[in-house]
């Protein structure tokens, strides 16, 4: 049995709709050359690297606090055990990430938490 | 002229080629912190080991002034030697000579080098330290590129492929490391990245430094391409030559064999390591360290998805791969890093002839939104499927947690595993028992007067009777429920006893493995 021929229509600049022409975008591309093309959402979206911040200890998970076993003003070394985050049917240690003092505490027992909250602060 | 004389012409042409790219260059190379080419050479292999082969090759460009440059060896080494006595080819890349740029001579020496291990079936290391593509050689530098990778995709899974990062390692350049099976970096030393920090600013208009963008740590911690880390350069030969008296030589040997020594039982308790509430998390390395042989585990990929841990120790001499959920970390989870993690150290393992051992306590998937738009369902099924196509002996033992979809995806009787033990401690069900009493029992404890309180017995019911390895025992997924001592007494018995394991797969190609 032979296929039926249809006729495929080409995507090119002078036939894409008025819409989709607003769409393309320029973005300029390695070696100095600018291109136009549609860029995607994703692409559109991404965040803006930052350099990662140790004085702020975010959650690395969901999850509920369980204790906080430092205060605010306490004198903090790498390594202690600053709360306990229970998430995933687990009791969760989050220790220091570097020496310090307890800037703020930013969640209260109970509290639950997303991910990449901001929990404690350090200086 | 006489023999003598002919002698003495090749020691000054030997001694011309050994100074690379001269003192200068040398000297810039050592204030980087750097060793040169050859130190590097000489002191990763056996001592008086290494040969070096195509002293005397000259560059093929002559255009843009390079007619008249001497670069020695192309920019690069090649050769061949011994690491604990197992053959190995190697080549290195010489910074000091135009910058270890490729041309079309200096890949030639490397794709020479790189077939001849594919011949012997020896190991080939590739220590990598280049600016990058020679400009001036224009698409022959791109032509050498694409032969290595060709030749990385033959070899693998054929000849074990390791590569050592000691300088930068920048676009197309990186993907021969990406090719190979195990990456090797040093802090501060070590450079890779596709597009470079200044282009970056160019085009997104970002600042990053180079040490953020591709160094050392982000590869080791963040992007998972680096596979050892090390703080300096001989911490990292010290990594290599670990990591090959572990590995066999080519697929078809078996890794060489040691004594067998006992676990350091004193130090690591097996009984003691497990906490009994679940909720509690530990080390399992310690538990790894408590059934290997001198308690020696060498860990791969320690710092990137740590929620997962791979490595070889050895049982009975013989080499063991490793594949642990690690609780101390993420609660143990399952998600997109260490799937992906775990299932190429399985495909390892099954390519290289080394039975696996898998500990299981795992609370399950990682739930979340950005989990699932991450793909958790294609790198989940990364592991589903290593696991269910290895061929060589796989062990599973249930210390703890095996909930869900983790206790299918981590080596279960039904991905076709050859001993499942379980732990008296073990927790085996569809899911946790807070989770299964509320949708089990969602209309007693609407209905009860005081629903907590009704919760909290269901709860209880339900972990009576379903969270334990009993259940699992009965339908024979578990073959034996053990005591934590009799661990080692075990595995010894199961890895003795499928030396010789048959598993025909049907006729393929290869699969479609889900990456």
């Amino acid at each position: 049995m032979a296929f039926k021929k249809t006729k495929v229509k080409k995507t090119t600049t002078s036939n894409i709709n008025e819409d989709a022409k607003t769409r393309l975008s320029t973005i300029s591309t390695v070696h100095g050359k600018n291109y136009k093309t549609f860029l995607t959402e994703k692409y559109k979206n991404r965040k803006k690297w930052e350099k990662p911040d140790f004085r702020k200890i975010l959650s690395v998970i969901p999850g509920t606090v369980v204790k906080i076993h430092v205060k605010e003003g306490q004198e903090v070394k790498e390594g202690d055990l600053v709360m306990i985050l229970e998430a995933m049917k687990m009791l969760n240690k989050i220790y220091c990430p570097m020496d310090g003092i307890v800037k703020k505490i930013y969640i209260s027992d109970e509290e639950k938490v997303p991910k990449g909250h901001l929990m404690i602060e350090l200086t | 002229m006489s023999l003598k004389r002919k002698i003495l012409e090749l020691q000054k042409k030997r001694e011309q080629v050994l100074q690379g790219g001269g003192e200068k260059a040398v000297e810039k190379q050592v204030a980087m912190g750097k060793m040169t080419a050859r130190e590097r050479i000489i002191t990763l292999l056996d001592e008086n080991s290494f040969h070096e082969y195509d002293m005397f090759v000259e560059h093929e460009a002559r255009d843009f002034g390079m007619a008249t440059k001497v670069l020695h060896g192309d920019g690069v080494i090649i050769g061949t030697g011994t690491i604990y006595g197992a053959p190995i080819c190697i080549y290195a890349q010489d910074f000091t000579v135009a910058g270890g740029s490729l041309g079309l001579m200096h890949a030639r020496k490397i794709t020479k080098i790189m077939d001849h291990a594919m011949k012997m079936r020896v190991p080939i290391i590739g220590i990598n330290d280049s600016g990058g593509a020679r400009i001036q050689e224009g698409v022959n530098s791109l032509a050498g590129y694409g032969e290595i990778f060709y030749r990385n995709t033959t070899a693998s899974g054929v000849i074990p492929q390791i590569s050592v990062i000691l300088g930068p390692c920048a676009g197309g350049a990186v993907y021969s490391p990406a090719l190979t099976d195990f990456v090797f970096v040093v802090d501060k030393i070590s450079k890779m990245f596709i597009t470079g920090p200044e282009v970056i600013k160019t085009v997104l208009g970002e600042e990053i430094s180079m040490e953020d963008l591709g160094g050392a740590r982000v590869h080791s911690e963040m992007t998972g391409n680096a596979h050892f880390f090390a703080e300096s350069e001989i911490e990292c030969f010290d990594q290599i030559k670990k990591l090959i008296a572990y590995i066999p030589w080519n697929n078809s040997k078996k890794a060489q064999s040691v004594g067998t020594k006992e676990p350091k039982v004193d130090q690591y308790k097996i009984d003691e390591i497990v906490p009994g509430n679940p909720k509690e998390p530990y080390d399992v390395r310690d538990v790894v360290r408590a059934i290997t042989d001198d308690s020696d585990f060498l860990e791969i990929q320690e710092l990137w998805a740590a929620n997962m841990v791979i490595g070889f120790g050895r049982m009975d001499g013989q080499t063991v791969g490793f594949v642990c959920n690690q609780p101390l970390v993420l609660a143990g989870v399952l998600d997109v890093d260490s799937s992906d993690k775990a299932a190429r150290f399985i495909r390892y393992c099954d390519a290289f002839n080394i039975p696996i051992v898998t500990l299981v306590d795992l609370p399950g998937y990682l739930p979340g939104a950005d989990q699932e738009h991450a793909g958790v369902i294609r790198h989940g099924a990364k592991i589903l499927y290593a696991y269910s196509e290895a061929t060589v002996p796989k062990i599973t033992v249930i210390l703890r947690k095996a909930y869900g979809g983790g206790y299918i995806a981590m080596n279960s009787r039904h991905l076709n595993a050859d001993f499942v033990f379980a732990w008296p401690g073990a927790e085996i069900a569809v899911m946790g028992p807070e989770g299964a009493a509320n949708i089990i029992f969602r209309k007693e404890i609407m209905e009860a007067e005081d629903p907590n309180k009704m919760r909290k017995q269901k709860v209880k019911e339900y972990k009576e009777k379903f969270a334990n390895p009993y259940v699992a025992a009965a339908k024979g997924y578990v073959d034996s429920v053990i005591e934590p001592e009799e661990t080692r007494k075990l595995l010894l018995h199961a890895i003795e006893g499928s030396q010789d394991k048959v598993d025909k797969k049907p006729y393929k190609k290869h699969g479609i493995p889900p990456f």
